[in-house]
């Protein structure tokens, strides 16, 4: 009877399935493995043509991502021999380790900015979509309309009146000024996705938690918040790839102190034009947070996507 | 404990009127039922008293306390919800300590487990502490929930249906539970049912509600025995009244146009025949369904007695209930 069975699909169709999203699951990953690849080759290989499946790996990439480093003479490279690994590498090319790179600093500026405006994101989205979700609000509709309308057209479409208003308050090229703009971006997502979330929270739960001898922030904080736990997780996901993954913005409105990663690592110059394989190592690393992060609230995101249709 | 009083309470949504007017005095450690189909504003009234809903007009006060800007946290009262209201993120034990936790109450460790350790071995849910309170079943639900009433000793425990989803033997059991626990307490209970067994035997006093109104208000012996209306009449009765023309048996009563028999007021052997339809053996009685000029009349009879469906019987009133055109009670 087993293939007639409404609830438990056949294992050939389980087999089949499977295969499918394997396949998709390989191809899609292609170009990730490519970048990471990448970077663990030398220059010469990563230009080569046909490019190289096997090759022989090296740290160069990720040495040249974090050192800039300078040509010296002959006398002086003899007279102070190479001290470590890294050294070593640069050495090859007549070259020695003048400094660490900015790419340290152009990462933690992401980590800042990021993080920073997904949790102002999160905060300001969780207090705004309770509110609406349960108190009278006048014109409540047009509100949240009006607050989606922000993503009715690409948010670099108002770059020129942006720069022109950052220039005008002093934000450009500051953390500050990039995580309001990121903020100001996601909000609309947070405020909607967060809405949703709160709506299937049943109000009795925050009635019992008022009469049991709670404030209503108490009982929020207490009940309410504990039971977003998942869409909020979700939500803070989503905030957090288009804060850590956004570049125009980026390119236009910071070039120094807060200049996120996403426009510094094409910008990394090797010997004779980009340094292709300190770019992969540079775009490599700066996937791990977002990954680490997805991964950690994997779970909840999951069940953050289902949500509506297991709690009925 | 305490004694809750409602002067002129009213509450609408919008264009519906949910409470109109109601005067109600629930003495300290009363047992109050509330009594009413579903939209008469029981529950309304409940939410009213709680706090959880504001009053558009009328005065509440507890203890002598007028509440009406208090908010619920304030009010110290405790309600057991209908559905939906055990906290599904924490363990049972956490969501009966939660009130006793609650800034207003900051009750001692030890207390708290005193207390709730109490309160769990009178439900029956010792063996379930530490399950989440999603890892139950409807009627252990209901059970947490009433405890995280009775873990507190508030001015007056608010209760919409609390037995409603429980199986019959627990319900039973519970009510008598109740009762005890209200009786060895003194505590002030307000207390929203369907089911008149609730209302008869847990009551010291029955409100019928009739679309939003407070119709009549005594004890569970005045209403039964006594109601002011053909509505109150039917509320309390099982099997219900059965209401009939006034001139059914010879000349009406001085200006009945209806008259009300309970069951138990059918008297058999003499008076107008009327024809046996249904016979229900319930085992410690019959119940039987005549009918006579198109008008069904449900008796009880002796649960041996012989009847065959299709035969006569001949039925007397006793002591009728008569009702005016528009339902009121005459005498």
């Amino acid at each position: 009877m087993s293939s007639f069975s409404v609830t438990e699909p056949s294992k050939r169709s389980k087999w089949f399935a499977g295969t499918l999203v394997i396949t998709y699951a390989l191809i899609t990953m292609i170009p990730l493995a490519w970048i990471m690849l990448t970077g663990f080759k030398s220059p010469a290989d990563a230009i080569s043509y046909p490019p190289k499946v096997l090759f022989e790996p090296t740290l160069e990439g990720y040495v040249n991502l974090f050192t800039t480093r300078t040509r010296q003479t002959d006398e002086f490279l003899t007279a102070n021999p190479p001290e470590t690994w890294y050294e070593e590498i640069v050495r090859q090319y007549d070259m020695v380790i003048a400094g660490p790179s900015k790419f340290g600093e152009r990462f933690l500026n992401s980590v800042i900015i990021g993080f920073g405006s997904t949790f102002l994101s999160i905060f300001l989205g969780t207090l705004a979509a309770y509110a609406f979700s349960r108190f009278k609000i006048p014109l409540a509709d047009d509100l949240l309309f009006f607050i989606l309308s922000t993503r009715m057209m690409p948010p670099i479409a108002v770059a020129i009146p942006i720069f022109l208003m950052y220039r005008q308050l002093g934000l450009s090229d500051t953390h500050l000024g990039m995580i309001l703009l990121y903020t100001a971006v996601n909000i609309s997502l947070a405020v909607w996705l967060l809405k949703g979330f709160i709506d299937e929270i049943p109000r009795e739960y925050e009635e019992a938690a008022l009469i049991d001898g709670y404030t209503r922030f108490q009982a929020f904080y207490k009940v309410v918040l504990p039971q977003a736990a998942t869409g909020i997780a979700s939500t803070a996901i989503f905030c957090l790839i288009f804060a850590w993954n956004e570049y125009a913005f980026a390119v236009l409105l910071t070039s120094g102190t807060a200049q996120t990663a996403p426009p510094f690592i094409p910008t990394i110059i090797g010997v004779g034009g980009l340094d292709w394989p300190a770019v992969a190592a540079g775009a490599t690393i700066f996937l791990l947070p977002v990954m680490i992060f997805t991964v950690a609230l994997r779970k909840h995101l999951l069940r953050g996507i289902t949500f509506g249709a297991v709690r009925k | 404990m305490a004694e809750v009083i409602l002067r002129g309470v009213s509450k609408s949504f919008g264009a519906t009127a949910a409470v109109t007017d109601v005067d109600m005095t629930i003495p300290d450690g009363a047992f109050v039922v509330l009594l009413g189909p579903t939209g008469a504003g029981k529950t309304t009234t409940l939410r009213l008293i709680s706090g959880l809903e504001k009053l558009d007009a009328g005065e509440i006060s507890i203890g002598g306390r007028a509440v009406k800007d208090e908010t619920p946290a304030q009010r110290d009262v405790a309600m057991v919800f209908q559905q939906y209201s055990l906290y599904p993120h924490l363990t049972v034990r956490e969501n009966l300590e939660f009130p006793l936790k609650s800034p207003i109450l900051k009750t001692p460790k030890e207390e708290i487990a005193r207390k709730v350790g109490e309160v769990a071995d009178v439900l029956q849910i010792s063996h379930k502490l530490e399950n989440k309170a999603t890892a139950l079943s409807g009627g252990e639900m209901q059970r947490v929930s009433i405890g995280r009433a009775l873990v507190r000793d508030p001015q007056v425990y608010l209760m919409d249906e609390p037995l409603s989803s429980l199986d019959a033997k627990l319900r039973t059991d519970l009510r008598i539970e109740l009762k005890r626990i209200q009786a060895s307490l003194g505590a002030t209970i307000l207390y929203v049912t369907h089911d008149q067994i609730e209302a008869m035997t847990m009551a010291t006093h029955v409100g019928v509600l009739n679309a939003g109104r407070l119709v009549q208000y005594g004890t569970p012996r005045e209403i039964y025995e006594n109601p002011n209306s053909v509505y109150v009449a039917s509320r309390l009765g099982l099997p219900r009244i059965n209401i009939l023309p006034g001139d059914l048996f010879g000349p009406a009563p001085k200006g009945a146009h209806q008259i009300g028999l309970r069951p138990e007021h059918v008297t058999q052997g003499e008076g107008r025949e009327a024809t046996v339809g249904r016979i229900e053996r319930l085992g410690d009685h019959t119940r039987l369904h005549l009918s006579l000029e198109g008008h069904d009349i449900i008796t009880l009879a002796d649960p041996h007695a012989e009847y065959t469906p299709g035969t006569h019987v001949k039925i007397a009133p006793r002591e009728p209930l008569c009702f005016d055109a528009s339902g009121d009670r005459i005498y």
